[in-house]
């Protein structure tokens, strides 16, 4: 391909087409090259996305069905010990009116294509099966991407680097450092079947309503980690996933402790007779604010995952990949109209992440990622012994309840000394506020 | 809990690319300095396996999550995406 582009995008995941999709729509030349053998084919998230990001991007997403699996309605999160635990749940009628859509779970090989194919609708060129495996420079300045095609140069004004959080490009290229194993977490997901009606009413919602349930506690045997459980129409995201260097250390198997999850007292019935029918493993970007590298340079710009733009607090990644690659598409329009495509030139896209939710976010959580590896007691003694309390205080058997309380006060003080457990909830605070 | 890694991967859909996209550098390093050998473990697919005390790369069933890539304790995996087009495919994702 001898052709030159305007833009070439790497990777038809929610920030490239995003970008591809407002490029095109202003008439520039995008191409987007993607290495599945379709768009989502690679990809894998716990399932969320958010109505109010993808407008900006697809205004009429609904008429324009977009895959929806279920509109979120009730979120859910439960603080598990081995033998049950805690479960906290927020439903609002809100989410069924005004505030539809607000968020909704989709399948990725399902979404990621849909959006592919409204950027391609609006004149971008989408190429799977298709690997970049370098960037062709001029000096310091990325002119365009090589791809694993026969003759598969590819010449742009810019490059977009939205190729997901794993990416040996950027190992290869140094345009961002490679990812360190504390800097990701490793998840494996399980899509369970059942049918729809099952599902209303086992979650208790009706027919096109969904749950979400985030889990915290000892499923992720003491490493800093969280699973799922997500609604789609007619099945379960079930996932679980934990720190990278944690699984490193503490030599545990990621589908081993997948299966004790779905084998624990409050999943075990929501899955019961279920079929699995897709399993997978994909990183999370959750080292936050420090771990975002510099997102822009001569010629070209990163955009979603690839640039660690991710809230692991609230969950939120799909989000902040189709408004990054929006702004990242802006930036470029603003570059193509000035003829500066150097770091400079894009300088737009900087200044409008900064001014945005996005940075404000991840500034503000740039300390959670640290909090929870340096607090592992959070997924270990913690959940134990608070379940210990509720047990203690929950059996009658004749003991006054002021003794129970000395006994709850006297184990948790033995495992956990007082200061460490102020020092819990002070850090925590601090991380989060 | 006992689980077989190959019911799941059996649950996927691959298209083997024709050559190996992963990689072990030096197969001494494995044997000779990497006392734990955390890649066993963690490799969500099992693609490294011990066989008559050799790591082997079922590489063919791989995931493709990079994991083992920057969790080798010695750096020692050479891993790329397999061709355009090949590896795992997700139907539901």
């Amino acid at each position: 391909m001898a052709e030159e582009f305007d833009v070439a995008i790497v990777g038809a995941g929610p920030a490239g087409s995003s970008a591809a999709a407002v490029l095109a729509q202003k008439g520039v030349k995008a191409i987007v090259l993607e290495r599945g053998e379709y768009p989502g084919a690679k990809n894998m998230s716990g399932g969320v996305l958010y109505g109010h990001d993808l407008a900006q991007i697809v205004p009429d997403f609904g008429a324009k069905h977009c895959p929806v699996e279920r509109n979120i309605v009730e979120s859910q999160i439960w603080y598990l010990s081995e033998d049950g635990g805690y479960a906290l749940s927020f439903l609002d009628r809100a989410f069924e009116g005004d505030l539809k859509f607000n968020s909704f779970t989709v399948g990725r090989a399902k979404f990621d294509r849909w959006l592919a194919e409204e950027a391609a609708r609006r004149g971008a060129l989408v190429v799977p099966a298709t690997v970049v495996t370098d960037l062709l420079r001029e000096g310091s300045r990325v002119v365009g991407v090589r791809t694993d095609r026969p003759d598969g140069d590819i010449r742009a004004k810019v490059v977009l680097l939205a190729d997901g959080v794993n990416s040996p490009l950027a190992a290869k290229t140094g345009f961002r450092p490679e990812v360190k194993p504390e800097q990701v977490a490793l998840a494996v997901k399980e899509v369970i079947e059942l049918s729809e009606e099952t599902i209303n009413e086992r979650f208790h919602v009706g027919a096109g309503s969904g749950v979400t349930v985030e889990a915290v506690g000892t499923v992720t045997k003491g490493m800093d980690g969280i699973a799922i459980i997500y609604t789609n129409r007619t099945s379960l995201s079930v996932a679980i996933g934990a720190n990278l260097s944690d699984f490193r250390k503490r030599l545990v198997r990621p589908y081993e402790m997948l299966e004790d999850f779905k084998a624990h007292p409050r999943v075990a019935p929501l899955i019961a007779c279920g079929k699995p029918k897709e399993y997978m493993a994909h990183w999370i970007a959750e080292a936050g604010y420090d771990a975002v590298p510099g997102l822009t340079g001569d010629g070209y710009l990163i955009a979603g995952d690839s640039g660690m733009l991710f809230n692991a607090l609230h969950r939120e990644g799909s989000n902040m990949a189709m408004t990054s690659g929006r702004f990242a598409a802006e930036a470029i329009l603003e570059a193509l109209e000035r003829g500066d495509f150097s770091r400079r030139g894009l300088d737009g896209y900087l200044s409008r992440l900064r001014g945005s939710y996005v940075m404000a976010d991840l500034k503000k959580y740039r300390c959670f990622n640290g909090f929870r590896l340096r607090h592992d007691e959070l997924f270990s003694t913690l959940p134990q012994d608070a379940a210990y309390a509720a047990r203690q205080m929950l059996t009658v058997d004749g003991t006054p309840k002021k003794l129970k309380q000395k006994a709850i006060r006297r184990k948790v003080f033995h495992d956990i000394s007082p200061w460490r457990l102020l020092r819990i909830v002070w850090d925590g605070w601090r991380s989060v506020k | 809990m006992s689980v077989r890694i190959e019911d799941k991967l059996f649950l996927d859909r691959f298209r083997v690319a024709d050559e190996a996209h992963i990689r072990i550098a030096d197969g001494e390093v494995c044997g000779n300095l990497c006392i734990e050998q955390p890649c066993l473990y963690f490799c969500p697919a099992n693609v490294y396996r011990l066989e008559k005390g050799r790591i082997v790369v079922a590489w063919e069933g791989c995931v493709e999550c990079g994991s083992c890539r920057i969790g080798c304790p010695y750096l020692n995996i050479e891993w790329r995406f397999p061709t355009g087009g090949c590896g795992v495919s997700h139907r539901f994702g």
